[in-house]
C-alpha cells in the first residue's frame, strides 16, 4: 500500500487545570514573569470588563451583548502574540485580544449600546484592525484578502482572524485557509473551539476529531491547543505568526476552551446544557489557573488581586461613564458615511430625515 | 487612432490604470492566463504579473470577500464574476461588509474596490449564463451600480468606477461587448459616474433604458422617426445613485415615458423610475408610463431567449402607445 497523504495534529498544553506545569521547555515569554502578570491582569481585566458589561445589558444599558467569559486565555493570547503593524479581522466577543491593540471598553458599550461609532477604534493598533464581524465567518477572508495585499505589497505584516467552532463550518472559512495555502499569504486562523454555536454543540459542526485538521485540507499549519492556557495559545500564535511573516505559510490554531456564558445576554443556554456540563467546565477556568501558576511562582497573590480589580472597577466605571455621557449622534449621521460625498439624491432623504427631527423638537 | 469594441475598451481602461496606479489588481477566476472567459483581461498578466492579474481557488464567495479585504487595506481590486449568473455567492460580502463598512465604522474602514462581471442574455450561452439581476444591487444602500453601454462609456465609467472611493457594481451588457467599434483614446480621461448620458435628443418621448437594451431602444428611436416621431434617448449608466434629475428635465419637455430593460418587470429598477415620475413628474405626464422588460419568468434557454428580451418592436409600440394616449 502507498500512502498518498498522512498527518497529525499536534496538541499543546503547558499548564493543566490547576494551573500545574505539565512541560518544561517554557517559551522565552513565559519565562519573563513580569509579562505573564501583565497577561494575566488583562485576563483579569476583560473578566471584570465583561461583567460589568452585563450588568449594563441587565439593567437596560445596553443592548445585546456577546459575553467572552472563559475565553480570556484564548483571546489575550491572541493579541498579545500579534504585532502592532498587524491586523485582527475578530468576529464580536474577541475582547481580550482587541483592549490588548487599543480598543476602549467605551467603544465596545458603544456599539452593543447602539452607536456605531463604537466601531470606530480610536487608537492604535486597534485603529487599523477590522471591525466586529457579526455574519459568521465573513472576516476570514478579509483576514486573507489584507494578507493577499501584504504579500502583494512585499509588507512583512500578518492577518489574523478568529472564528468560532460553528464559523469554521462556513464555505468563508474554508475559502480564506483554503486562499491562504493556495498564494502562501501571511495569515493565521485561530478557532476558538468554545464547544457550542448558541445552541449547536461542536459535535454536530464536524466529524472530523478536531477542527485544527480543516487546514491541513488547505496546506496550513495546524495545532490544537488548550485555549485555556494562555501560555499554549501564545506559543502557538508565535509560532504561527513567525512562519506567516518569513512567507513560510499560514495557520489554522484550534484553540479548545468552553463559552461559560450564554451565546448572548438574549440567549438562555439552561435550554439546551446541563449544569454539570458547566460546573466541569468552571474547574478548568482559564483565570484561575494562570492565577494558580503565579501564585506558586510567588509573584501574586489576592491582595494584588483585590487591588488589581479595584482598579478594573475604577477603569470600568469611568468607561461607563464616558459612554453613557456620549450624546447620540444627530440623525444626519446615517446618511453622512454611506458614501465618501453625499450623492444629491441621498441628500434630498437627509433633508427630509432633519425637517422630521426639527419638528418633533 | 484604433477602433475598439466595448470589451476591448473594458481591457484598455484595465490596463491603463494598472499601469498608472500600482494598488490596483485585478482577481477573479481565468483572468490570468487565459485573460478572461471573454477575453476582458487579455494579456494583463503578462504586462502586469501574477500577482496583479490574480487567478483565484474556483470559490466566487473567496473572490468576494478576499477583494473586501484588500480594499480595507487600501488597494483598489477590479474582481470579476464570470458570468452575472454566479454572482450570488458573492452578494453577502457586497452587502454586508462593502457597501457598508463605511458607514459601520463611521469611516474608518472604507472599500474602493469594484466588482465586474458580463451581464445579460442574447448570447446563445447556457443556463446560469444570461441572468440581468442589476436590481438586486440597486437597493443596497452604499453601493454604486453601473452599466455601460458603448466602448467609450465602458472606458470612462470603468476608469471612474475603479478610481471611486467607494464599491461598484460594474455590469457588462456582454451581448453588445463586440457590437461594434468606434475610436476610444486611451488618454485615462474618466467619465462621471452618478449621472445619465442623453444619447439621443427628442421632444416626443422619452425612452429610458441602459446596459444591452440601448441598441434596441436607439433602434426604436430611428423606426420612430422614420414615422415623424421624436424620440428622447436615455442611458442610465448609474442606476443608484440615480440623476432622477435628467430624466425629469427629459419628460417635462416630452409629456412621455417608456422604460426599457432586460430584467423581470416586477421590481426591476424601471419600477423606481416610474414610482420617480408617478411622485414628483406627474403633471408633466401625457400618457401612463410605460415599462418595456424582461417577463417574470427565468429568462429561458436560448431557443427562447430572443422572445423573452425587449425587442425593437415592442419598444416602439409602446412609444406609441404614449402618443396615441394623448
Amino acid at each position: 500500500m502507498s500512502i498518498a497523504a498522512k498527518f497529525e495534529i499536534e496538541y499543546l498544553q503547558y499548564l493543566d487545570a490547576e494551573g500545574k506545569q505539565v512541560r518544561d521547555d517554557l517559551p522565552a515569554f513565559a519565562q519573563d514573569l513580569d509579562q505573564m502578570v501583565e497577561l494575566y491582569k488583562l485576563m483579569l481585566s476583560t473578566r471584570v470588563f465583561d461583567a460589568k458589561s452585563i450588568a449594563l445589558q441587565r439593567t437596560g444599558k445596553l443592548g445585546t451583548y456577546a459575553s467572552c467569559l472563559g475565553h480570556e486565555a484564548a483571546h489575550v493570547g491572541i493579541g498579545s502574540a500579534m504585532k502592532p503593524e498587524d491586523v485582527l479581522a475578530p468576529s464580536y466577543r474577541e475582547y481580550g485580544a482587541q483592549l490588548y491593540r487599543g480598543v476602549q471598553p467605551r467603544e465596545v458599550y458603544m456599539y452593543w449600546g447602539g452607536d456605531e461609532r463604537g466601531n470606530d477604534y480610536q487608537n492604535e493598533p486597534a485603529r487599523h484592525d477590522f471591525a466586529w464581524s457579526v455574519p459568521i465567518a465573513t472576516q476570514c477572508l478579509h483576514a486573507a484578502g489584507s494578507a493577499l495585499a501584504f504579500k502583494i505589497r512585499g509588507e512583512k505584516r500578518v492577518a489574523v482572524c478568529t472564528i468560532g467552532d460553528g464559523g469554521s463550518s462556513k464555505g468563508d472559512f474554508y475559502g480564506a485557509i483554503n486562499i491562504a495555502g493556495a498564494q502562501n499569504l501571511p495569515m493565521v486562523a485561530v478557532i476558538v473551539n468554545n464547544q457550542w454555536a448558541i445552541s449547536v454543540p461542536r459535535k454536530i459542526q464536524s466529524g472530523a476529531p478536531t477542527l485544527a485538521q480543516k487546514g491541513i485540507a488547505a496546506g496550513l499549519y495546524c495545532i490544537q491547543v488548550d485555549g485555556n492556557d494562555i501560555i499554549a495559545v501564545r506559543k502557538a500564535m508565535e509560532d504561527a505568526l513567525e512562519r506567516a511573516r518569513n512567507g513560510e505559510g499560514g495557520s489554522v490554531i484550534e484553540a479548545v476552551t468552553y463559552r461559560l456564558g450564554d451565546h448572548t445576554t438574549a440567549d438562555d443556554a439552561r435550554r439546551y446544557r446541563g449544569e454539570q456540563e458547566v460546573k466541569d467546565a468552571w474547574a478548568k477556568d482559564p483565570v484561575k489557573r494562570l492565577k494558580n501558576w503565579l501564585v506558586a511562582r510567588k509573584v501574586w497573590d489576592d491582595k494584588k488581586e483585590e487591588a488589581w480589580k479595584a482598579e478594573c472597577d475604577d477603569w470600568m466605571d469611568n468607561e461607563v461613564n464616558a459612554y453613557l455621557e456620549t450624546k447620540t449622534q444627530p440623525v444626519s449621521a446615517m446618511f453622512d458615511y454611506t458614501f465618501a460625498e453625499i450623492p444629491a439624491d441621498l441628500e434630498k432623504q437627509r433633508d427630509l430625515a432633519l425637517s422630521l427631527e426639527n419638528k418633533a423638537h | 487612432m484604433a477602433q475598439i469594441t466595448l470589451i476591448e475598451a473594458v481591457t484598455q481602461a484595465l490596463a491603463y490604470e494598472m499601469a498608472h496606479d500600482e494598488s490596483v489588481v485585478v482577481l477573479g477566476e481565468d483572468v490570468g492566463v487565459n485573460g478572461g472567459v471573454f477575453r476582458a483581461t487579455q494579456g494583463l498578466q503578462e504586462k502586469f504579473g501574477e500577482l496583479r492579474v490574480l487567478d483565484t481557488p474556483l470559490d466566487e464567495t473567496t473572490i468576494a470577500g478576499v477583494t473586501v479585504g484588500m480594499a480595507a487595506q487600501g488597494m483598489k481590486p477590479v474582481a470579476e464574476a464570470q458570468f452575472e449568473g454566479f454572482i450570488y455567492p458573492m452578494m453577502e460580502q457586497i452587502a454586508c461588509h462593502a457597501a457598508r463598512l463605511r458607514n459601520r465604522t463611521r469611516g474608518r474602514i472604507t472599500v474602493p474596490a469594484v466588482w465586474r462581471a458580463p451581464w445579460g442574455g442574447g448570447i446563445r450561452a447556457p443556463e446560469h449564463h444570461s441572468e440581468a439581476n442589476e436590481h438586486l444591487f440597486t437597493n443596497i444602500p452604499g453601493l454604486r451600480v453601473v452599466l455601460p453601454s458603448s466602448p467609450a462609456r465602458a472606458y470612462g465609467l470603468l476608469l471612474a468606477a475603479i478610481r471611486d472611493p467607494d464599491p461598484v457594481m460594474f455590469f457588462e451588457p456582454k451581448r453588445i461587448y463586440r457590437q461594434y467599434k468606434e475610436e476610444v483614446p486611451d488618454d485615462g480621461e474618466a467619465l462621471p459616474l452618478d449621472v445619465c448620458f442623453v444619447l439621443r435628443d427628442g421632444t416626443d418621448v422619452t425612452l429610458v433604458t441602459w446596459g444591452a437594451q440601448v441598441k434596441e431602444t436607439l433602434e426604436a428611436a430611428d423606426a420612430l422617426a422614420a414615422e415623424g416621431i421624436s424620440a428622447e434617448v436615455i442611458d442610465v449608466a448609474t442606476l443608484t445613485p440615480l440623476d432622477f434629475d435628467t430624466i425629469a428635465e427629459s419628460v417635462a419637455k416630452t409629456g412621455r415615458c417608456v422604460i426599457v430593460h432586460e430584467a423581470p418587470k416586477t421590481a426591476g429598477f424601471g419600477a423606481e423610475i416610474a414610482a420617480r415620475l408617478a411622485e414628483e413628474c406627474m403633471y408633466d405626464l401625457l400618457a401612463p408610463v410605460e415599462r418595456v422588460t424582461g417577463f417574470d419568468t427565468h429568462i429561458p434557454l436560448f431557443r427562447l431567449e430572443m422572445k423573452y428580451l425587449p425587442s425593437t418592436e415592442r419598444v416602439v409600440e409602446a412609444a406609441k402607445r404614449t402618443l396615441a394616449a394623448s
